[in-house]
């Protein structure tokens, strides 16, 4: 992206005034070289979501924001229903709530070294990955309905996990406003035998080394240590969400006229929030969003009995679970006034700060953690939220390093195998049932995770507060 | 790997993927529409394995509607990643009949438990993102877009 044409507000922080249809600015958070290395894909692509009605303050691009589906990855922006908004199928995509969940294991690195193999063995036997793989649990049209009212609160009444992991997800495990009944046949069949699997692309299971501690006393109130080993789960709700997200697609986008909507790109395909399709769209999408937390809650479930096959008493508490596909209806201060607006993240992390009522005790004094996700070969982040990050992005950060190169390149580049061979001479176990897949998510097809980590920090949309390196990777 | 070009009627039909940041574009060319469409949806094909030596003994019938040639190019895609994910199968051979807005087709597959097949990423959706259904000068029908991976 040509720099020279974005006003600069400081340090980490550029807009682009409004022009043509735009309503309000679009605004982007990243260094000089994020900026540089952005398509003009994301210009075109955030000043459209500006142009959505009923938008409020700015479309905001976040520090690892590419080339997406109508609002770039790494897009923010919120709507009041008041003043005409829209709720968009594009502003959150097809895996709806796509998150992170990060667990503590109470090992230390040379503990895990000495047992690496097995666990890398043991953990690629609990959690299916990969396209193809099938879920151990499977669930009839009532259960599945039951799962997606209850989202993780759910699970754990079915005994994948404990109770108290839920005070350390989001929504408390479970997102308000669920209504099974918006969600097609076709999306529960296509969810039939995906439970409890962690899915292909860029999802992961990731053990990792607490490499280095930038922020010791918020990493003490998360409970992290230097050389601790933590264990992250990255994937969403699966195919129950993309059928979602296909079917809503087409209703917004062939709906959209007739509600007096223009859309600048189809795939921002969107609808009055108060209209038929926009409340279907949302009670269908709050649904997709408990699939997605119980998923994870059940993989958590696997996770934990894999690390108990192979160390004793492994409790694995969690550290915080966070989704970064999502529209959610919350407060925020607009002109000094608190107004409920419809926040969509597409590709990015919400990240509230210290004292918001939404976060569990033991967080309110330092704010969230925001996991960050990078490569199976370089780092990921755990930043925290700030206070400052509500007037800069309705309290929203980054979620990943983001691709720097398309999949059709990435295997121009590398080969699966032998980028395997070549993490584990680096002391990085992978284990796959994709090879190509593998290729395809080659760390050096990625934007620098630590320059985003930086910016996200330097920005004050989030705080770094320690550095992850993995040790183990299964791969879809 | 892009497939040989194949000759039909002395014309050229192929796939082809194109780049995308996050995942991937997929692109038919053929003499006429339904070859277009049928060559898209081995491009689609191509996003999870390759398709050459696929056999093709399974057979689907797809139907769907759409109000314009290029929501039915999404909605031929997408009709196939389901019949992809809760049959089981990877597709090699398809059939398309256009008539308006509605599509009708035969697609042939086998089962992605075979012996072999490597399964490379599941595709999530196609999307309206380089979404073109057109003709180029030369008169060969293209279909293409980008599909979340």
């Amino acid at each position: 992206m040509d720099i020279a044409t974005l006003e600069r507000w400081s340090e980490c922080e550029w807009m682009i005034a409004p022009q043509g249809k735009m309503r309000v600015p679009a605004i982007i958070y990243a260094t000089e070289s994020l900026i540089a290395d952005m398509d003009e894909k994301v210009r075109e692509q955030i000043t459209n979501v500006a142009k959505l009605p009923g938008i409020i303050k700015a479309a905001y691009c976040m520090p690892d924001a590419h080339w997406g589906y109508g609002f770039p990855i790494g897009g923010v922006a919120a709507f009041d229903p008041a003043e005409g908004g829209i709720i968009s199928a594009g502003g959150v995509g097809f895996d709806v709530s796509c998150g992170v969940r990060t667990l503590h294991t109470g090992l230390k690195v040379a503990d895990v070294e000495a047992m690496k193999e097995q666990l890398a063995d043991a953990l690629f036997q609990a959690v299916p990955a990969g396209l193809g793989s099938r879920g151990k649990i499977h669930l009839d049209n009532e259960a599945m309905r039951a799962m997606l009212r209850g989202g993780a609160r759910w699970a754990v009444e079915q005994g994948y996990g404990r109770q108290e992991d839920l005070e350390f997800v989001e929504e408390g495990g479970c997102m308000a406003g669920a209504e099974p009944g918006e969600v097609s046949e076709q999306a529960l069949k296509r969810q039939q035998d995906e439970m409890g699997t962690l899915g292909s692309g860029n999802h992961y299971l990731e053990v990792q080394r607490i490499a280095e501690i930038l922020d010791a006393e918020t990493a003490r109130a998360f409970g992290l240590e230097r050389d601790e080993v933590v264990v992250s789960i990255h994937c969403g709700s699966r195919g129950l969400g993309h059928q979602i997200g296909t079917e809503y697609l087409k209703k917004m986008a062939t709906t959209a006229a007739g509600h007096g909507i223009e859309l600048p790109d189809r795939e921002l395909a969107c609808a009055p929030i108060f209209s038929e399709v926009g409340r279907s769209y949302l009670g269908a999408m709050r649904a997709a969003i408990n699939c997605a937390l119980a998923n994870r809650q059940i993989i958590t479930h696997l996770v934990r009995q894999a690390f108990a096959s192979v160390f004793s008493s492994p409790e694995l508490p969690l550290i915080y679970d966070v989704s970064h596909n999502t529209c959610k209806v919350e407060p925020h201060k607009v002109d000094g006034e608190l107004q409920e607006l419809y926040v969509h993240r597409k590709g990015a992390t919400r990240a509230f700060g210290p004292g918001h009522p939404a976060l569990p005790d033991v967080y309110q004094a330092t704010g969230q953690p925001v996991i960050i996700g990078g490569t199976m070969g370089t780092a990921s982040h755990i930043l925290v939220g700030t206070n400052r990050g509500e007037a800069l992005s309705f309290s929203s950060s980054c979620h990943g390093a983001g691709r720097s190169m398309s999949r059709h390149e990435a295997l121009k580049h590398w080969q699966g195998r032998s980028l395997v061979d070549s993490l584990a001479s680096q002391g990085i176990l992978i284990r796959t049932r994709s090879y190509r897949g593998v290729a395809e998510e080659a760390p050096g097809a990625y934007k620098d995770v630590d320059a985003v980590a930086e910016a996200a920090h330097a920005s004050g949309l989030s705080r770094r507060v320690a550095k992850l390196t993995p040790v183990i990777c299964i791969k879809g | 790997m892009p497939a040989p070009a194949t000759m039909e009627n002395s014309r050229l039909q192929y796939w082809e993927h194109f780049a995308h940041g996050a995942d991937i574009g997929v692109r038919g060319v053929a003499p006429s529409l339904a070859g277009a469409f049928e060559q898209a949806a081995l491009a689609l094909t191509a996003v999870v394995t390759e398709p050459a030596g696929l056999n093709h003994d399974e057979l689907v019938e797809v139907a769907c509607e759409a109000p314009d040639l290029e929501l039915l190019l999404v909605d031929w895609l997408n009709a196939l990643i389901y019949e992809m994910v809760t049959r089981r199968l990877v597709f090699r051979r398809f059939e398309v009949r256009l008539d308006g807005g509605q599509l009708r087709a035969m697609a042939w597959g086998q089962s992605i438990e075979s012996p072999g097949i490597e399964l490379a990423v599941e595709p999530k959706g196609a999307t309206y993102t380089a979404l073109h259904v057109g003709q180029r000068p030369d008169g060969h029908w293209v279909a293409q877009c980008v599909v979340d991976v």
